[in-house]
């Protein structure tokens, strides 16, 4: 195997497995699939509840504190994705990838989200990523 | 020199593709650990004229968030139903929050966000999740996990009374073609419903065909015909031999609806504020 293709093939695997498919239950029309940003922060409370789950989580930057919000499937989706009512509790550290909203604000659809002990959790379905994989 | 350059990469690839490679947990309503089945595995012969049990579509196929699997509204000319005039003027009457045509999902006119019924053929077009199926000797009931709807199809050879007024569900009534093959006929449907998530529409004339088939003991496939001369100028395909697992009959069903007053805090929260709606 040649170096280009290894670098071709380990670039390509990188990248396909970070694009993702947006469809939303409802209301994808207020998301921009492609602006994606990658967040650290702070966990403040996690709503499991209907029609999507939301994580209000606060991002410190050099300007301090933003408030996010970003949200995931149902709760019957995201049980399946291996996501849990106490996998993020208020105070926890937090790691993920969201798609912004069109309108600017710090609100976003979650891509993948990362607990506190460092297990990386599917927040899309249909998204192409392995851990999204069907079954 | 090259295998200085090809490593790092391979390894930055590797590194960014592991931590995604965790399996997920399967559970089931009671917090079971239940094992995925496996895709493509045959299993020995199902009983004849027997479709019971317990039904799982797998983790997103059954959602159709953009309208009826095989007709997505995605703006493509072949997933465009064949509409009539009337049939175009009715669906430019709705306003669905996904597909091509979405609208920001407080603007949306769709019934079930307002808390109707899905009604027929909906219920196997939007949220379609694990079914559970029991039959006796007259009838075939499905239990339906999103929103918890059942419905009843009649096997005892029963017409559709010609004054019947129309329901959400419709009347159905089921008829064995072979001994593992379940045609179901679906008429009188109130015209409130859409036929899918994406605002197709359907008048007093729709007549909803089912076909249910099981391959095996494992095995259930489910296609779905549109058939309303008001609004379509032909029948048309909606699901295809959409498949279906069996699972263990100790298998829980998790409950899933859409609630209305959860609807309010999650639009209050955050889906006003991402639409932009909320000032």
């Amino acid at each position: 195997m040649s170096g280009k293709f290894l670098i071709f093939w380990a670039l390509s695997i990188s990248v396909l497995s970070l694009s993702i498919r947006l469809s939303a239950h409802h209301g994808n029309a207020a998301y921009d699939s492609t602006k994606q940003v990658d967040l650290k922060g702070t966990v403040m409370q996690f709503i499991w509840a209907n029609p999507h789950c939301v994580l209000l989580f606060d991002v410190t930057d050099e300007n301090g504190v933003v408030h996010w919000m970003a949200e995931s499937e149902n709760p019957t989706t995201m049980t399946n994705l291996g996501w849990l009512k106490s996998s993020f509790k208020p105070g926890d550290s937090i790691t993920l990838r969201v798609i912004r909203v069109k309108n600017g604000r710090p609100i976003g659809r979650i891509v993948w989200a990362e607990t506190a002990d460092g297990t990386k959790l599917c927040g899309e379905p249909g998204a192409k990523l392995p851990l999204c994989g069907e079954r | 020199m090259r295998k200085r350059i090809v490593a790092p990469v391979v390894a930055a690839a590797a590194m960014l593709s592991a931590p995604l490679m965790r399996s997920q947990t399967r559970r089931d309503g009671w917090e079971q650990s239940v094992k995925p089945p496996v895709k493509g595995q045959k299993s020995e012969p199902a009983r004849v004229h027997d479709i019971s049990g317990i039904w799982d579509p797998g983790l997103a196929a059954g959602i159709q968030a953009l309208g009826a699997k095989v007709m997505p509204d995605d703006g493509t000319p072949e997933h465009r139903p064949p509409f009539t005039a009337l049939g175009l003027e009715k669906l430019n009457q709705t306003k669905p929050s996904n597909g091509f045509r979405s609208t920001l999902a407080p603007e949306s006119n769709d019934p079930v966000i307002a808390g109707d019924p899905q009604g027929m053929p909906r219920e196997d077009l939007f949220e379609l999740r694990t079914v559970q199926i029991f039959q006796t000797p007259v009838a075939i009931y499905l239990l339906y996990q999103f929103g918890r709807v059942w419905r009843v199809i009649w096997t005892d050879g029963r017409q559709v009374p010609q004054d019947a007024e129309p329901r959400w569900f419709g009347y159905s009534v089921g008829k064995w073609v072979d001994n593992h093959t379940l045609v179901v006929e679906t008429t009188k449907l109130d015209e409130r419903t859409w036929i899918d998530h994406a605002g197709r529409p359907h008048s007093d004339k729709l007549r909803v065909e089912e076909t249910f088939h099981r391959v095996d003991r494992d095995h259930l496939e489910l296609s779905v015909l549109i058939d309303d001369p008001k609004m379509y100028t032909k029948p048309w395909v909606a699901l295809d031999k959409f498949a279906f697992d069996l699972e263990p009959q100790t298998f829980d069903v998790r409950e899933m609806f859409w609630e209305p007053s959860e609807f309010q805090t999650y639009n209050k929260l955050l889906g006003d504020e991402a639409a932009g709606t909320d000032k």
